[in-house]
């Protein structure tokens, strides 16, 4: 069965009507949270577990489980007071493809600083920080306005919604570096450094921000809590398959004939995902090559591998590949696969941090390696050492970018290498022998 | 305490240890870059990746990572021999590969590692990256494209140093590390970051090009640049001292030393007394030793005779003084060379009694005159750490700019009697209160004040852990202070009381700070290495050895006994202080009971037992109630860190030091 | 990463900016800014506080503004934090600009999303107005750089220059957009399809149809 309108979360998602916090209200968003709150602390993080809402943010952790994490005493400082805890929000929305937070903010920030209220009262923190990235500079002006809104209207604040409770929201903006999208590195940049991750352990529940315990979680995540709180977690559980409950919002971005940003059910399949929204495949299906399912992070699928792949965490991994952020970044035959794949090579090799080697270096080797394959200035033995580069950088890094960099090339050397060895013989036949 | 196998085999570890720590204790190598004992943890270069279960499937950062009860850890395996492989292979294509002309080369992580756990060749075919070179002033050589980014030095700038001035900018593989804009690193420990670059990318720029370590005669010593006596190892090739080295001790140097210990050393070969001089028409003249011999015995002082022992002088050379003065007669002996006349019935009082590793757990600290950054740059990142660790610390004296914040409580001496409530309380209150007295603070009273205040606050004390706490302590600046004081080179008055006995002959040992003019009816005899202020007054020159040009006994401020080995042959004519003053003692015709060094050594010990054993002196703990008011304007007797020995003072990478990081704004303001 | 290097620090850099402080309306900023970190973590506002800084200089010169080597430590000074981790920030994220910038800072997102929807046309027709990557037209009007993924990918392909975004752009509508910037007009920003409104598939969208003419309320229909 088809997501309806009236189970949307995001109702405003297009933005047909005004942002403020009347208007948002009118809609639903700050309704009846004192009385959510007054659920307790435990009965939230129990509700959102049930609903089986796992991260928005791509690597799908269970939310509600993340928030348990939370430690129950907080840890003393040296001078023997309790540390306060942290929510820290992630909107720096950098992955490839990834464009829902944005409308999130820019159309709904009022979903979202309720989202901040809830979790943050559940986990038991002082205050939440939302780190906006730095280009979405419209989208930060209208959270800072909402923030307002909701400050005077003491929604947020001291006694936040009457409920007794004490919590602020603060906006702090990025200026451009896509690893700050990792959390640990989110915290270094909120303390005023280089944007570059942390070791683990200690994780950021025990010793985040400021070295207190502190919860990073994706800005969809945190938007859905209050109606999933309103409405019951076997609501929100009711959709998508098991272990993939719930509704989400996708990008499709590329070669599809209207690309858009949609929130359906989990799970639904890739062929209707396409067909209801985007217009179908531009010049039809038969003309689909393969696609990025869950943002520049994840492999691609070939066309055939995706088309009736239900988009969700297991049906994604199940043809390779992952649901990431819900980012459908879609490639037709017309398609110079191989450079779409060097273009994210190059982005990767922009946004490491430096920090690590083998991120540091083999980001490099890789986008230059693929930069001659997409000519076939390479030899064709270059293609199994690429691969093994792969393997040297995935699994070896302090963060998840060098994996992030090395899967978009092993699914190009997986699915498409007779591609690339056909360049290397047209360039030089005598190469490929 | 945790269980872990490394490698099959269980160990014991202690609770806290890092898998990495857990390797060692197994006796396997890890190869590592950025993992250094003494900076906080990196887990960037990825060269300590190791397999541990239970744990995600891939390696894991040993340096990084605690050790568990249960671990099963193994360096041997086939993904950890891969894991290296792969690492080695990231940090070598954007590395020159300039071993040839890479003054790192033959002690070079980089290198080392390289054949031990690298792939043996490379795969990468395309254009390698390169840096310009950053200046860091004139010790600190860069090489900035062979940087692997471990970013060692900027931890120690930030941590130990805690002058933040290094830094990595840009990001990705566009990183570069650079001081703020290429300024010179301008701290007193900059040069560390030479010994803890694990490739040539800081090198030395005073020793560039000198020579390769395999060259080098490696022989160990003592700094005699403070009265820290860091441990230090003087790298020689024939007669020449090349560089000075830090070696490793916990209780003292740590692993660092100041920028003079390792650099002064130029000023080895540079205005040297080679051979002997007699002042003949008030000229020095060149003169055979017989002839000076001569000269001095024909004055015939009887007991006439005094001796001043300079700062950087061995025990031994002390000694030896004692016992010809002695042999003479006289007991007119002096060390204080600039005036002081403190106390010295009680050696407990004028000691380090903290012990410098100690110091860094007190929990409050008075500091009474004393610039630590210039008098014992390595006492200063102790405080640091103490700071680190939760210490207050406050301070008597001008302001200087201390790398660990502190409250300065005013320029006067009369200040440690009229000490702020607040900071009265915080050190009565303190579980481990200390007290450090500065050169510019012993003097007119200070040190009895000083005492007084820690009778007030019981600085003496058993602690909760039933371990004794003395927090008094006096920092000096002089290497031979504390052995000359055990040797009794003290006189009540201080050196005034010599000036007051009109010697016929004083002999200056090496003592370049005294006020000559005082001693204008007197016979100068200096023995000495350098053509310094103590050979300008001398009516009779004794060429001597430097410290790297004998062996000797030296006591640092915290009484802490240690021997220093003999690295080169002193130039020219110059002799070992002990054979001189032996000499001396035929040319007056009389025995001071030894011929060589080894009976001149079991004198010295038989006398003052103490000096045989190495470690602390046992000087009680018993300190004088101390009392009286002191007062006067603080002034810090060092002027010029870089300046403040006559080897320092001929050495020129110090006058550039001094010049380019002292004065520099004076000179660019001259020559504008 | 297109080259970036700090702006060298020379005599006339300092005439020119060595005197900086904050205006006072950013000084007022500046202060509610410090204010949203606890007490002693002051260094945290280095980000917002040299993106202040970076615009109060655009203001002054009329470009998007820049951050000269005094300006960056005059922000140190501020936060009473050293100078060169203020440095090390500054070169760490892209969007502060270094070295002197022109008018406008064309941004054309290059990465694979844009790249798939035509960002080589929007390149080019930058190109074609001889703009370069990583300099300023002589005119000082146009700086270009080729950026990373801006998020904005079911609209692509887009710019940003200065503040705003232009999305779904072509050749022709993106000269459309130059040229109302070079004429000192203020083009409208957002989706520049025709009809579209901002991410629903182009041509109406297909879910929350009664939203488009009305705030509507789904909480009735639970």
């Amino acid at each position: 069965m088809a997501l309806q309108d009236k189970d949307r979360i995001f109702t405003n998602v297009y933005g047909y009507q005004p942002r403020n916090l009347k208007e948002a209200q009118a809609r639903g968003a700050w309704d009846g949270t004192k009385d959510i709150l007054a659920k307790g602390k435990e009965a939230i993080i129990e509700e959102v577990k049930a609903s089986g809402l796992r991260g928005r943010g791509g690597a799908g952790f269970p939310t509600g489980l993340k928030w348990s994490f939370m430690p129950k005493e907080p840890p003393k400082d040296h001078n023997g007071n309790p540390k306060p805890s942290f929510l820290v929000i992630n909107a720096d929305e950098s992955e490839p493809g990834s464009c829902k937070d944005r409308e999130i903010i820019r159309h709904d920030p009022h979903i979202l600083l309720e989202g901040a209220l809830v979790a943050g009262f559940a986990m038991g923190a002082r205050a939440a920080y939302i780190y906006i990235r730095g280009e979405y500079i419209r989208e930060a002006e209208t959270l800072f306005a909402a923030r307002d809104e909701a400050y005077a209207a003491g929604l947020l604040g001291k006694n936040a919604c009457g409920s007794g409770y004490d919590f602020d929201v603060f906006v702090h903006r990025g200026a451009g570096a896509y690893i700050c999208g990792e959390e640990t590195a989110m915290i270094e940049s909120l303390e005023g450094k280089k944007g570059q991750p942390r070791l683990k352990p200690p994780f950021p529940a025990g010793a985040g921000l400021y070295g207190c315990p502190t919860t990073v979680n994706n800005v969809e995540s945190i938007a859905v809590a209050p109606t999933i709180m309103r409405r019951g977690a076997s609501w929100f559980s009711g959709f998508g398959r098991e272990n993939n409950k719930g509704t989400k919002l996708f990008q499709i971005s590329g070669h599809v004939n209207k690309p858009c940003v949609v929130e359906e059910e989990m799970s639904i399949p890739f062929s209707e995902l396409i067909e209801k929204h985007c217009g179908g495949i531009r010049g039809g299906k038969d003309n689909l090559l393969a696609v990025i399912p869950g943002g520049s992070s994840v492999p691609l699928v070939p066309a055939e591998q995706i088309w009736d792949a239900p988009m969700d965490f297991d049906g994604l991994k199940a043809v390779g590949s992952g649901l990431g952020t819900a980012a459908v970044i879609v490639m037709d035959k017309s398609t110079d696969i191989v450079r779409a794949i060097a273009r994210l090579s190059r982005f990767y090799k922009h946004e490491s941090c430096g920090q690590c080697t083998p991120c540091r270096e083999g980001t490099g080797w890789m986008w230059r390696v693929m930069e001659r394959l997409r000519t076939g200035d390479a030899a064709v033995e270059e293609i199994d050492m690429l691969q093994q580069v792969t393997k040297q950088v995935e699994g070896h890094t302090i963060c998840a970018l060098g994996d992030a960099a090395a899967w978009p090339i092993q699914g190009l050397i997986r699915h498409f290498r007779p591609e690339l060895e056909r360049r290397i013989a047209e360039n030089m036949p005598e190469a490929a022998e | 305490m945790p269980k872990v196998t490394v490698d099959g085999v269980e160990i014991e570890v202690p609770q806290g240890a890092t898998v990495l720590q857990a390797c060692e204790l197994a006796g396997k190598e890890i190869p590592r870059f950025c993992y250094h004992e003494r900076l906080s943890i990196a887990g960037n270069c990825r060269m300590c990746l190791v397999e541990v279960k239970p744990g995600p499937p891939k390696p894991q950062a040993s340096c990084a990572l605690p050790a568990g009860e249960g671990q099963e850890i193994r360096t041997d395996s086939e993904m950890v021999k891969k894991a290296r492989e792969g690492v080695m292979e990231f940090l070598l294509i954007n590395h020159p590969l300039d071993c040839p002309i890479c003054d790192q080369g033959g002690e070079c992580d980089l290198q080392d590692q390289s054949v031990a756990y690298g792939r043996g060749g490379s795969r990468y075919h395309e254009h390698k990256r390169a840096v310009t070179e950053k200046n860091m002033g004139p010790l600190i050589k860069t090489t900035m494209t062979r940087c692997i980014h471990c970013t060692r030095c900027v931890r120690f700038s930030e941590e130990i140093a805690g002058v933040d001035e290094i830094g990595a900018l840009y990001r990705g593989e566009s990183t570069q590390i650079t001081t703020y804009l290429e300024q010179a690193a301008k701290h007193e420990m900059s040069a560390n970051v030479i010994d803890l670059c694990p490739v040539g990318a800081l090198t030395s720029r005073p020793y560039a090009f000198e020579a390769r370590p395999w060259e080098l005669k490696k022989t160990l010593g003592i700094d005699v640049s403070d009265a820290v006596g860091a441990n230090i190892r003087i790298d020689s090739r024939g007669r020449e001292v090349l560089r000075v080295l830090p070696r490793v001790n916990d209780d003292v140097n740590e692993e660092w030393i100041s920028d003079k210990a390792r650099y002064m050393v130029d000023g080895l070969t540079k205005r040297r007394l080679d051979k002997p001089y007699l002042r003949r028409d008030g000229k020095l003249v060149p003169a055979t030793w017989n002839e000076a011999f001569a000269a001095i015995a024909t004055l015939n002082p009887g007991n006439s005779i005094a001796a001043v022992a300079g700062d950087m002088l061995d025990c031994e050379t002390m000694f030896a003084a004692k016992k010809l003065t002695g042999a003479l007669g006289s007991s007119l002996l002096e060390g204080r060379q600039t005036g002081m006349d403190y106390d010295t019935s009680s050696l407990a009082a004028v000691n380090f009694n903290t012990t410098l590793a100690g110091i860094e757990t007190a929990d409050a600290i008075l500091i009474v005159g004393s610039h630590v950054r210039w008098e014992a740059p390595l006492v200063n990142a102790r405080l640091r750490k103490a700071v680190k660790r939760g210490a207050k610390i406050f301070l008597i004296g001008p302001e200087w700019e201390t790398t660990f914040g502190g409250e300065f409580l005013g320029e006067d001496l009369s200040v440690i009697g009229n000490l702020p409530n607040h900071v009265w309380e915080t050190i009565r209150d303190a579980k481990r209160p200390a007290i450090i007295v500065g050169g510019a603070g012993i003097g007119r009273g200070g040190l009895e004040a000083a005492l007084s205040v820690g009778e007030q606050i019981g600085i003496v004390r058993e602690l909760e852990d039933g371990t004794r706490w003395n927090g008094f302590n006096v920092l000096h600046m002089a290497a031979a202070r504390m052995g000359g004081l055990m040797l009794g080179f003290a006189q009540k008055g201080g050196i005034a009381d010599i000036v007051a006995a009109k010697p016929k002959v004083l002999l200056s040992l090496g003592a370049d700070e005294v006020d000559y003019t005082k001693f204008a009816d007197s016979m100068i005899v200096y023995v000495g290495h350098h053509g310094d202020k103590g050979a300008h007054a001398a009516d009779v020159i004794l060429p001597a050895a430097a410290y790297t040009e004998k062996a000797g006994t030296y006591v640092n401020t915290e009484g802490r006994v240690q021997w220093a080995d003999k690295a080169v042959f002193a130039p020219g004519d110059a002799r070992e202080d002990w054979t001189i003053l032996r000499a001396l003692a035929d040319a007056f015709g009389v025995s001071v009971g030894f011929d060589s060094f080894e009976e001149l050594r079991a004198a010295m010990i038989s006398e003052v037992p103490a000096l045989g054993i190495e470690g602390l002196a046992d000087y009680g703990s018993d300190l004088p109630a101390g009392g009286g008011s002191a007062s006067g304007p603080i002034a810090y007797p060092v002027k010029d860190f870089y300046m403040t020995n006559p080897i320092a003072r001929a050495s020129a990478t110090m006058q550039q030091c001094s010049a380019e990081l002292l004065h520099g704004e004076e000179i660019a303001e001259a020559a504008e | 990463m297109a080259d970036r290097y700090i702006e060298p620090d020379t005599p006339e850099l300092r005439a020119r900016w060595g005197n900086f402080a904050w205006t006072e309306a950013n000084a007022a900023k500046a202060k509610e800014i410090v204010a949203r970190y606890p007490e002693g973590r002051q260094r945290s506002a280095v980000m917002p506080l040299l993106d202040l800084a970076q615009r109060q200089v655009g203001a002054e010169e009329n470009t998007q503004g820049w951050l000269p080597i005094p300006v960056m430590e005059y922000v140190a000074a501020y936060l009473d934090m050293p100078i060169i981790r203020v440095v090390e920030v500054a070169t760490f994220y892209t969007m502060y600009n270094i070295a002197p910038i022109g008018r406008f800072h064309v941004q054309v997102c290059g990465t694979t999303p844009c790249m798939l929807r035509g960002s080589d046309d929007i390149i080019a027709a930058c190109k074609k107005r001889g703009m370069k990557p990583g300099h300023t037209t002589e005119d000082g009007m146009w700086s270009f750089t080729e950026v990373e993924c801006m998020g904005n990918c079911a609209s692509a392909p887009m710019v940003q220059i200065n503040d705003d975004n232009y999305e779904d752009l072509t050749a022709e509508r993106m000269d459309a957009v130059l040229d109302a910037l070079a004429k000192g007009e203020t083009p409208k920003a957002g989706t520049q399809e025709p009809g579209r409104h901002t991410v629903e598939p182009s041509g109406g969208p297909t879910t929350l149809k009664e939203m488009v003419s009305e705030n509507h309320d789904y909480r009735g229909e639970w």
